[in-house]
């Protein structure tokens, strides 16, 4: 991966371009709008204490595909897709580790008309070229955390590059959907959320904000993997704590959900 | 049909202000909507709750119901052999009621109609703790014979051995066939007095015809309907209403409609009493009657649900082999709500709505069995109205409109769960289904059955190679489903002619047209089974193990293959395949009565039984593990979502089971998107989505906190239980505990 020049996506060269991927799968409502076509790509370079999705850490653990073999298997479905309001949805493991890949895919999907969305922790932004962005209809930013150490000690990253990238979407006024994924003790500070509110609310592209409850699905990958799970005495939150932290938001008058 | 009337005082008054002539001229009640109903468009805003009235009445009846749970049923009268007229008036209320009428003379106790069989009655009393009436087992045990003796005469030992095996299954041989809608709208509109009379017409053309069999049998079944039509205005009259006469105003026009109905299911014991497509018509009246001002929104609903509680109370006396089959005590009150007519307009009414609002109103509940006729051409306001229902009640399911109506015209509606039927003009013989996994299991080992090594098909030689080789398999498989064809349509002929002489449904048949067009309704379960068993062969490899005796007991898979719900031709045209060669087999063979041959891929909660009585199966399914019901891919094989299965189903060719396939869906309220508002757009979206890719029904069941409680408790109830949320697919039931009321807390946030 040698990062920005990379993600040029055009022309018939991109339809050789072979990636790797989890699986794919349809849902409704959760990835963006609609019902969509939803590719799990494998790699990421963050390592969230939290995540649902070990089995997507390594690149090397995924099926290689061509472009065009993904593209048929997204065909079955277009119709389905358009006339359910939805389409495509890429993510992982983390799209970015695999720029020229969802390039390539997200521009032919667009090309066949369909609604696209690109899932990303924003960590590898720098490798989201223009081009890809302009093939991108939605972004959905997973922002991890707003303070720099808890994103750290959470992540294994950085903070910045994610900010980096809200910003620059904005500029470019891409429309987004925040993903904030609500772990008691790790990102229910009060401050931190109020800050990331805040930064979130002076951002005219951002449609809404996705306060996803932490949740312990993944347990049993990490069992089945042979890895420790970190959260797994971490307590899910309550109702009213995800009430409370989707007020904040609401505060900044950002539409949380 | 025509029948010259003379419109007396009452029926110009009846029909005040109504449009259109054709349907005066001669009975036509979809004439009758097409020139007075007027579309609804807009949203469900002006839909009005219960009235302290109805909570009453509802709760009154409601108290019942612990009690009857309890017992099984709560009282039988065990004496009287119900006719239309056997029963002395009952009430709930009888000062509050606004519909009234009950099958006996009070609410909830359950009639005996041994015409079906005595033994039925017998068994069906023994499993409650009732004793047999010794009249009524001396009078239908000496004097009258029943259907169940009569079919029992005829069939041949094949056929017997056949249903002992289980390989057809579920006839109704023992139980009355049911799924005939009686056009109890013709009640309302015209009365019996005209219906009798235009029956006496129907009757004098045949009296011009020699007096062949058909003609003789036709002649007696028409006088019989004109005695049952005769029934029906007495047994109204015991109720103080009079529907010699057209109904007059929107209130009659409910309770005439409904006396219909009470006639028919005080006659039949069918495994499907279904209602027929009844609201855009009343809403004729309704609208007449809000117009006029004799009635406001609050009291047009409290008319609809009273009416509601009404089909919500039918009951039968079953056994419990029949519950074994299709459990819950369901009684098939379909109603068929929507649609779009042959000129474009949408069938839909403010009365479509008012049905779905009992659901409010009363709570939810299985019956009657609301069906909405789905198009992506409805309007807005009412899809979106239908997938609020269906997430906030999981009572609602769906069926293409776009689908029937160019077959079976704009006033079809659903007999049972999924059999579409020109209301008043096409009636069916109920077939039951065959076993198609059981017969590919038979194939392999050359017609005996594999849990008992008797031979039930006649004696083909066995597959003997150590693997199961695709051509031979497929070839064999041919020949025994020939077999079975034969031997299946041979004795729905004769089920079929018994029924129509011992237990033949008089009112329900007096409410169709002279001739009526019949379906002889063949089916097929295990579908899903068997497709994933010839792929397994095509694209694994499969080994065979036999016992001593050379029978092929079991299976072992070696490779992967593709499974029919992932939306991959492979194996998905293996299961198109099987529908369209069944098909084609069953019309080789005359139905009775010059039936047309249909079938559907449907079991309702029978693939529990069927899976019961069949071995291992090559594509890995252990002995006695349940069948997915209906055309559904098997439990866990469907790994892609919701949409991919539905569109493996959706490839199920519809002209080759025309008696419809059905595909049962449960998705948690997370799974229809994160945010609530959201979700009825998105469940409107994928039925969208679903009937355009040429899917015929489907079965919404949206979870509530309930479901996934009782999945914890009873996992074995629901193996197929996945749960959606963002990132991530599980199946529910493999879960930890933990795990579950992890979930149970995250899927109902913001939602309860």
């Amino acid at each position: 991966m040698n990062g920005i020049a990379d993600g040029t996506a055009n022309g018939t060269a991109s339809d050789a371009v072979t990636g790797r991927i989890h699986s794919w799968d349809l849902s409704t409502g959760v990835d963006g709008p609609g019902t969509r076509f939803v590719l799990f790509v494998s790699g990421c370079p963050l390592r969230c204490l939290y995540c649902a999705n070990p089995d997507t850490w390594h690149m090397r653990d995924g099926r290689a595909v061509t472009v065009d073999e993904v593209m048929a298997e997204i065909d079955k479905y277009r119709a389905f897709l358009t006339t359910a309001g939805g389409g495509i949805t890429v993510t992982g493991g983390e799209p970015l580790l695999q720029p020229a890949f969802t390039g390539a895919l997200l521009h032919r999907c667009k090309e066949a008309g369909l609604h696209t969305a690109l899932d990303t922790s924003g960590f590898l932004g720098a490798r989201a070229t223009d081009g890809l962005l302009a093939d991108t209809d939605l972004v959905l930013l997973d922002i991890k955390a707003f303070d720099v150490t808890t994103y750290r000690k959470l992540t294994g990253g950085e903070l910045a590059p994610t900010l980096n990238l809200a910003t620059r979407l904005d500029r470019l006024g891409k429309r987004m959907w925040i993903r904030y994924v609500l772990v008691p003790g790790w990102t229910d500070d009060p401050e931190a959320v109020d800050g990331l509110a805040g930064f979130l609310g002076g951002l005219g592209s951002v449609d809404r904000v996705d306060v996803l409850p932490f949740h312990k699905l993944g347990a049993a990958k990490y069992d089945a993997l042979g890895l420790p799970f970190p959260l797994r005495e971490t307590p899910v939150p309550d109702a009213d704590l995800v009430g409370r932290v989707r007020g904040r938001f609401r505060d900044h008058g950002l539409a949380a959900h | 049909m025509t029948a010259t009337v003379t419109a007396g005082p009452r029926t110009a008054d009846a029909w005040r202000q109504f449009a259109g002539n054709g349907w005066r001229e001669r009975i036509d009640v979809r004439d009758f909507i097409q020139a007075n109903y007027t579309p609804y468009e807009g949203d469900a805003a002006f839909l009005a709750g219960p009235t302290d009235r109805t909570r009453v009445v509802w709760e009154k009846v409601s108290a019942l119901f612990p009690e009857e749970r309890r017992r099984g049923v709560l009282d039988v009268d065990a004496a009287t052999p119900s006719t239309i007229t056997s029963h002395a008036p009952g009430y709930i209320d009888r000062d509050r009621e606004l519909v009234v009428g009950l099958q006996t003379d009070a609410p909830l106790k359950r009639a005996i109609m041994p015409n079906g069989g005595l033994r039925m009655v017998e068994n069906g009393l023994a499993a409650y703790g009732y004793r047999p009436d010794p009249f009524v087992s001396k009078v239908f045990g000496t004097y009258r014979k029943t259907h169940n003796d009569g079919v029992f005469d005829a069939y041949t030992p094949q056929m017997r051995a056949a249903r002992k095996a289980g390989i057809i299954t579920g006839l109704p041989d023992a139980y009355g066939r049911g799924r005939i809608i009686g056009d109890y709208r013709r009640v309302a509109l015209y009365g019996t007095d005209r219906l009798i009379e235009a029956k006496r017409a129907e009757r004098a053309l045949l009296d011009a015809r020699p007096s062949g069999p058909d003609v003789i049998r036709d002649r007696e079944e028409l006088a019989e309907q004109i005695r049952a039509l005769g029934e029906l205005a007495r047994m109204a009259a015991s109720y103080g209403c009079d529907v010699s006469r057209p109904a007059v105003t929107a209130h009659e026009a409910v309770q005439w409609l409904y006396l219909g109905f009470l006639a028919a299911v005080k006659e039949q014991n069918g495994a499907a009493m279904s209602l027929g497509r009844t609201s855009t018509f009343l809403d004729v009246y309704l609208r007449r009657d809000l117009d006029e001002g004799l009635l406001d929104e609050t009291r047009a609903q409290e008319l609809i649900d009273d009416f509601v509680i009404k089909l919500r109370i039918v009951r039968f006396l079953r056994t419990p082999e029949y519950d074994a089959l299709f459990s819950g005590d369901p009684t098939w009150v379909t109603e068929s709500i929507g649609g779009i007519g042959a000129d474009g307009r949408p069938l839909v009414t403010r009365t479509s709505f008012r049905f779905l609002q009992t659901l409010y109103n009363l709570g939810p509940a299985p019956e009657p069995n609301l069906t909405v006729l789905w198009s992506p051409r409805l309007p807005a306001g009412f899809k979106e109205f239908c997938a609020q229902v269906s997430i906030d009640t999981s009572a609602v399911q769906y069926e293409s409109d776009e689908l029937m109506r160019p077959r079976t015209g704009d006033d079809t509606a659903i007999a049972c769960c999924v059999s579409a039927m020109a209301v008043g003009k096409q009636m069916q013989f109920f077939g039951a289904r065959v076993n198609l996994a059981k017969a590919l299991l038979y194939a392999v080992n050359g017609g005996r059955d594999e849990m008992t090594g008797d031979q039930v098909a006649p004696e083909t030689p066995p597959l003997t190679g150590e693997y199961l080789a695709y051509d031979e398999l497929s070839a064999a498989y041919d020949r025994m489903l020939d077999w079975l064809a034969e031997t299946y349509v041979d004795a729905l002929n004769v089920i079929h002619y018994m029924h129509d002489k011992y237990a033949y449904e008089r009112i329900e048949m007096a409410l169709h047209d002279h001739p009526v067009h019949r379906f002889m309704a063949c089916g097929i379960a295990g579908l899903s089974v068997a497709a994933d068993s010839l792929s397994a062969v095509k694209y694994a490899r499969v080994k065979v193990v036999r016992d001593d005796t050379g029978l092929a007991v079991d299976y072992e898979v070696e490779g992967e293959f593709p499974a029919y719900g992932n939306n991959d031709d492979r194996a998905d045209a293996l299961a198109a395949g099987l529908v369209e060669s069944f098909m084609a087999k069953v019309r080789r063979h005359p139905a009775y009565r010059d039936a047309e041959h249909t079938q559907s891929v449907l079991t309702i909660t029978s693939n529990v039984v069927y899976g019961r009585h069949t071995g291992n199966t090559p594509d890995g399914r252990r002995a006695g593990q349940p069948f997915a019901p209906g055309a559904n891919p098997m439990n866990g094989r469907d790994r892609h979502g919701v949409a991919a299965s539905a569109l493996s189903v959706a490839k199920l060719p519809y002209e080759q089971a025309r008696d419809g396939i059905s595909l049962t869906t449960t998705i948690t309220p997370e799974g229809l998107g994160h945010v609530p508002g959201e979700r009825a757009g998105h469940l409107v979206g994928i039925l969208d989505a679903y009937m355009s890719a040429g899917g015929f029904h489907m079965n919404v069941n949206v979870l509530d906190r309930a479901v996934l409680e009782d999945a914890m408790e009873h996992p074995e109830k629901y193996p197929e239980l996945t749960i959606r949320v963002s990132g991530y697919a599980v199946n529910f039931v493999r879960l930890t505990r933990e795990q579950q009321l992890d979930v149970i807390s995250r899927t109902f946030h913001g939602s309860l």
